[in-house]
């Protein structure tokens, strides 16, 4: 036995001395010290990754059967929608591989909305951590330009349709509007091109920066440690040792604790897969098991769940501004809605972090603008009415005012001390 | 301020009551039922296969619903050569088009296809194929209830007989066809579900292996809880 241990030690030694393993294992895991009060909102980073995970290992396998082709078959069904099918029937699991890649997509939006969340509950892009939610906001914004150029392949009616009028968008724009358009879609209209396109962007060029992406937020947040929902820096109190007292080695607590939350979360994941694959027309759009046909525009163009509160903002711009037409200050307005998450770290003005000690004014707030985020999401579903088009105008200004006015009502607020030291509930 | 809260809390309520509702009749289930499966299939390959091709769908995959391979070849294969082979049909896309205004879709995902806020596809389905109705102005003198102008004919006219359009908007039926009403009702219910079926035909095996998964998920959770608790012991 200690031989098998000396020939273990001396191959790890063999590998420190050219490589930092050992050190990088306890920087990042044994020796990382978190702190020992996170919660139930503290599940979903490592979520995410699990997500990333999954997309990644199940992408894989569906590109080795997907063919980006926009041709029609011998059927007349478009080569990319039949490879769907086929993937669907003929390819041995290939059913549970599409569902697992098709839920995962609901699935890491729902997973990073909720650590987002967290984020905004306990202050978690106040200073220090300003950079960690600047490379978490630009992860976001990339997975959404994955999701968005994912979502084309299957080559369905809503797929081609979402990424026509998407891409018309930019068509808005003043002066270069009409050419960029043709530039990214390769074409004049949605086609082969843009598909093809599309898929290179989807299993290369996005998921290589998202890999690096992930990669700087985590190095960022191991450099200055994690927050937790006191808001309090563990650092401050440190022993002997300098350890921060409240801190615990992530490992091995916090991955013990993960896979608890993995399971978890595999549960749900597995009965949305297994029960309820099209979750009602949310996951997988039932008008898009029809083929894409450029003849046929559907009556009703709904994206998918997940951008459905940045599409009602964009609906909801109808006054044309300064000579230009009012598609284009939607197409602003949704872009500023993304982006202005990413100022937070400039926009709150409180003394303390964490919602735990803040005051009515902010709590007030952050209701508003979670149930504004909400009907804005609902209303993106829906057809526009006057009716609706209103609500979202309201919304869509409480949703801005959150953040604008953030520096006034996060500094007038009536806040409570901040403890010294953790608390556990 | 207060006229924004209120106006988000019962903009839901507003938002909805717009756009026009859709009365689908509940189609049967029948996914656990191989003799009405067996009957659908047969139906769909007598009536649909000549206009209609299920090109996602091999026949050797009706081993699902309870075939074999030589049930398969000599009641069921008219389209094709092996029971290998997709149901694909002879009819040029070209020529459909000119003949009935556009080409027949393919049928395989259909059922998924239809499905809506109103029903499921299998729902509009069933409503669809019982809703055809006598109509002059059409140029195939038929009209149907969930699809308006329709460019298909009642292709199962023979088995329903003719209905016609009341002034109350209710369909009558004014020619008797070979079956009954309650046995026509019957025969669309096991087409649909064959439809449904072919939507999805790994449907039935998913519900099983998600049972499996989750009472294995359910065990781990045990132990990783277990571990999680022993580790976390000496944390305060």
């Amino acid at each position: 036995m200690s031989k098998v241990n000396a020939i273990l030690q001396g191959t790890l030694n063999w590998v420190d001395e050219r490589f930092p393993l050992t050190s990088n294992w306890k920087a990042h895991l044994s020796e990382y010290y978190a702190p020992k009060n996170f919660n139930f909102w503290y599940f979903f980073g490592s979520l995410a990754m699990l997500v990333l995970v999954i997309q990644i290992v199940t992408g894989i396998f569906l590109t080795m059967h997907f063919k980006p082709d926009a041709s029609l078959n011998a059927s007349g069904v478009p080569v990319a929608f039949a490879s769907v099918e086929y993937i669907m029937r003929d390819v041995p699991w290939g059913w549970l591989i599409r569902y697992m890649h098709s839920t995962g997509a609901s699935a890491f939006f729902i997973v990073v909305y909720m650590h987002m969340f967290r984020g905004m509950l306990y202050g978690s892009y106040r200073k220090p951590r300003e950079l960690i939610w600047i490379f978490g906001m630009v992860i976001f914004l990339c997975l959404m330009a994955e999701a968005f150029f994912g979502y084309l392949l299957p080559w369905g009616q809503m797929s081609f349709w979402g990424a026509q009028v998407i891409v018309n968008l930019f068509s808005a724009i003043p002066l270069i509007g009409p050419d960029l358009s043709i530039w990214l879609r390769g074409d004049y209209v949605v086609g082969d091109a843009t598909l093809n396109r599309f898929f290179a962007f989807h299993v290369i060029a996005v998921p290589l920066v998202l890999l690096g992406l992930v990669a700087a937020h985590i190095l960022a947040l191991h450099e200055v440690g994690s927050n937790n929902p006191d808001g309090v820096e563990i650092k401050k109190k440190k022993d002997a040792n300098g350890i921060p007292l409240d801190g615990i080695p992530f490992h091995p607590y916090y991955s013990v604790k993960d896979i608890v939350g993995v399971v978890v979360f595999l549960m749900v994941f597995s009965v949305i897969v297994f029960f309820m694959p099209e979750f009602g027309g949310y996951f997988l759009e039932y008008n898009n098991f029809f083929p894409a046909d450029p003849l046929v525009t559907p009556p009703h163009i709904a994206p998918v769940w997940y951008f459905t509160p940045y599409y009602s903002i964009l609906r909801a711009v109808t006054y044309p501004l300064f000579g230009i037409d009012a598609k284009f200050w939607g197409v602003v307005a949704m872009g500023a809605s993304t982006l202005i998450i990413a100022l937070l770290p400039w926009l709150d003005r409180s003394p303390v972090k964490s919602i735990r000690y803040r005051g009515p004014l902010y709590k007030g707030f952050l209701a508003a603008f979670i149930v504004s985020f909400f009907i804005l999401g609902y209303l993106g579903m829906l057809g526009p009415t006057p009716m609706r088009t209103l609500v979202a105008q309201i919304c869509s200004v409480i949703y801005f005012a959150f953040f604008l006015l953030m520096p006034i009502y996060s500094s007038l607020d009536k806040c409570q001390p901040e403890p010294d030291r953790v608390t556990s509930k | 301020m207060k006229k924004f809260l209120s106006a988000i809390l019962f903009a839901p309520l507003l938002a909805f009551g717009a756009g026009v509702e859709l009365h689908l009749d509940r189609a049967p289930d029948k996914a656990n039922d191989m003799a009405a499966l067996q009957n659908g299939a047969k139906i769909f390959v007598n009536y649909c296969l000549n206009c209609h091709s299920a090109s996602y769908m091999r026949y050797n995959r009706l081993k699902d619903i309870g075939l074999n391979d030589v049930q398969i070849k000599d009641n069921l294969l008219f389209t094709a050569e092996k029971v290998g082979e997709p149901m694909k049909i002879a009819m040029q896309r070209a020529d459909a088009k000119v003949w009935f205004g556009a080409a027949p879709p393919d049928l395989t995902v259909i059922a998924r296809a239809r499905a809506s806020e109103f029903g499921s596809g299998a729902d509009w389905l069933y409503t669809y194929l019982r809703g055809f109705y006598r109509d002059d102005k059409r140029p195939t003198g038929w009209n149907n209830v969930v699809f308006e102008n329709v460019g298909m004919p009642h292709v199962l006219w023979e088995l329903q007989g003719e209905q016609v359009m009341g002034a109350d908007h209710k369909l009558m039926l004014t020619k008797p066809g070979k079956l009954k009403p309650q046995e026509f009702d019957a025969a669309v219910g096991d087409l649909v579900g064959f439809l449904k079926y072919m939507g999805e035909p790994m449907a039935e095996f998913r519900k099983q292996l998600g049972v499996i998964v989750l009472i294995f998920l359910a065990v781990v959770f045990v132990f990783a809880y277990a571990l999680k608790r022993e580790y976390w012991k000496d944390v305060h």
